[in-house]
């Protein structure tokens, strides 16, 4: 099924936008994606004609927002291939995700035993991690990734061989390098170490198909807003039995049974890690941005995006001065592309570009260990979404030339 | 091109004052670690007036040409006075809008300059929150 493009661009309002007098050119997917009108139009509808608190009042309103809170749950569940629709928890966003199995799950874990992360994670899926060795003792253990975001696998397997991870917590696709981890043979590592294993899927999802029975996936936190959804919600999917030996994470209404002055109980998933009144419209706007997907057709939208990506890599490979991070092979490619440019600083190219309306992305993209690790402090972050076209990456390009020419010491 | 404003970009390319003194009353380094600019500016002082002054660092045009344009402005400028510059004159040196992006970019220099005098003086480095909010 092919694209439609001029037909995906016009659901976009966005897009019509004009900066000092250009059109907008949004290449900064992996930061956020902008929102379908169906997505817009599905929020506002909430608001409009279905806006209750859900599950506790008894009348018909709040039986409608309880419905369609719980059918975008089922099609986030459909969506990445769960077994049960209550191994779905809404959260905040990836980071509260991440969060919410180190603050729960990992205090299940003992001081001495380990986590293991990659060099290329994201803040958000390193300083949880952090955090729990400071409060609970446990180690961490890094695997090294080349220049091309390829993971040290017999690194890996040495630190998976002393019996005592836990957990293998890495990216499924990576927001810099824009490389793909090999999670198949990950899980399979892990799951003969006895070890679990999360995957951070915030870009992932938007990407590539996901099923979390296979690869087998203990574990997947990701965001709404990077998967043309609303922003304020994300997911956590877990595995029933793990989130039924889990304690709760945040504590107050809608995750318990019974409070007395002495202790409480707890509510059954998915309520046990849903406390306090959820971001109801956002996660209804999730629901339909998946549904939008579907219907657009995701496999053909993620062809589009990887096609993309790969011609702007070639773009850039084709010019003097620029230094691609990550697979030097365009089909490896997924997502991104960040680069260097020889005299040229990140934040001054993408102010000059921004000016024409072209929005790249400059610093560490939250990831400091993989920037240090290579050398650098900055890199510039090229990201496509499924509305960009050939032409807004031969526009950037051309601007790119004549910033740098401009900036170039 | 409003912030490359031909200043900018002159400064940025032939930065006045690079280099290092041999023997400076004060060297110290500044690093804005979200984005890898650096400056280390290093000061020679004599009956509390900075007598002569060098510096090096890399980083984004912004960063660079404002140090450029501050370190003409020192020579000759008393502890008391340099100490006393507000972020102001980097936007008046600048002669560009700074938004609130690239407001650490341009204050590097004067964040540099006034935690220089602080350690000549054996006080405890200035806070980014304090630089930015005198303005």
């Amino acid at each position: 099924m092919a694209l439609d493009l001029a037909a995906i661009r016009a659901q976009f309002p966005i897009l019509r936008k004009t900066i000092g007098g250009r059109p907008l050119i949004y290449l900064d997917n992996a930061a956020t994606t902008q929102k379908p009108l169906r997505v817009l139009e599905r929020l506002e509808r909430f608001y409009r004609e279905q806006n209750a608190n859900i599950n506790r009042s008894m009348h018909a309103l709040a039986e409608e927002a309880t419905l369609s809170y719980e059918e975008a749950r089922n099609r986030v569940a459909r969506f990445i291939g769960a077994s049960h629709s209550h191994e779905v928890i809404f959260t905040r966003n990836t980071t509260e995700s991440i969060n919410m199995v180190a603050r729960s799950w990992g205090t299940t874990l003992k001081r001495g035993d380990s986590i293991v992360l990659s060099m290329m994670e994201h803040h958000s899926n390193i300083v949880p991690w952090l955090q729990l060795k400071e409060s609970h003792g446990i180690s961490l253990r890094w695997v090294p990734v080349n220049r091309e975001g390829t993971m040290d696998m017999d690194e890996l397997k040495g630190v998976l061989s002393s019996g005592r991870v836990k957990l293998v917590s890495v990216t499924g696709l990576s927001n810099v390098l824009g490389c793909l981890t090999p999670l198949q043979e990950i899980a399979r590592m892990a799951h003969r170490s006895g070890a679990r294993l999360l995957v951070d899927g915030a870009q992932l999802v938007a990407h590539e198909r996901v099923n979390v029975q296979n690869p087998d996936i203990d574990f997947l936190a990701f965001s709404g807003h990077k998967l043309y959804g609303p922003s304020g919600v994300g997911v956590l999917y877990a595995k029933e039995t793990l989130l039924e030996r889990m304690p709760p994470f945040l504590g107050g209404g809608d995750m318990i049974q019974t409070v007395t002055t002495e202790k409480f109980t707890c509510a059954d998933l998915p309520r046990k890690f849903e406390a306090g009144t959820p971001a109801t419209a956002d996660a209804v706007g999730l629901g339909e941005a998946i549904a939008w997907l579907e219907d657009t057709g995701a496999e053909a939208a993620h062809e589009h995006t990887r096609s993309l990506v790969r011609y702007a890599h070639k773009q850039l490979r084709s010019r003097e001065g620029i230094t691609i991070l990550g697979p030097k092979n365009p089909k490896k490619r997924v997502c991104c592309v960040s680069f260097t440019v020889e005299g040229v600083h990140p934040h001054d190219l993408t102010d000059v570009l921004g000016q024409e309306g072209i929005c790249l992305r400059a610093g560490h993209h939250c990831t400091q260990p993989l920037h240090k690790a290579l050398d650098l402090t900055a890199s510039t972050r090229l990201s496509v979404g499924v509305y960009n076209t050939k032409e807004e990456i031969d526009v950037c390009m051309a601007a790119m030339e004549r910033a740098i020419h401009l900036l170039k010491k | 091109m409003d912030l490359y404003a031909e200043n900018i970009l002159d400064h940025y390319r032939h930065p006045r004052e690079q280099g290092k003194l041999l023997r400076p009353s004060v060297r110290h380094r500044e690093e804005n670690v979200s984005c890898g600019d650096e400056l280390t500016l290093d000061l020679k002082i004599s009956q509390g007036k900075i007598i002569r002054l060098a510096w090096h660092g890399k980083g984004c045009a912004i960063s660079q040409a404002a140090m450029s344009m501050l370190s003409e402005e020192l020579p000759g400028l008393s502890l008391q006075k340099a100490k006393s510059l507000k972020p102001d004159v980097m936007f008046d040196l600048l002669k560009v809008p700074i938004g609130p992006r690239r407001l650490k970019c341009a204050l590097l220099a004067l964040h540099a300059l006034t935690n220089a005098i602080r350690k000549y003086k054996g006080q405890a480095a200035q806070s980014w929150a304090v630089t930015i909010d005198a303005h």
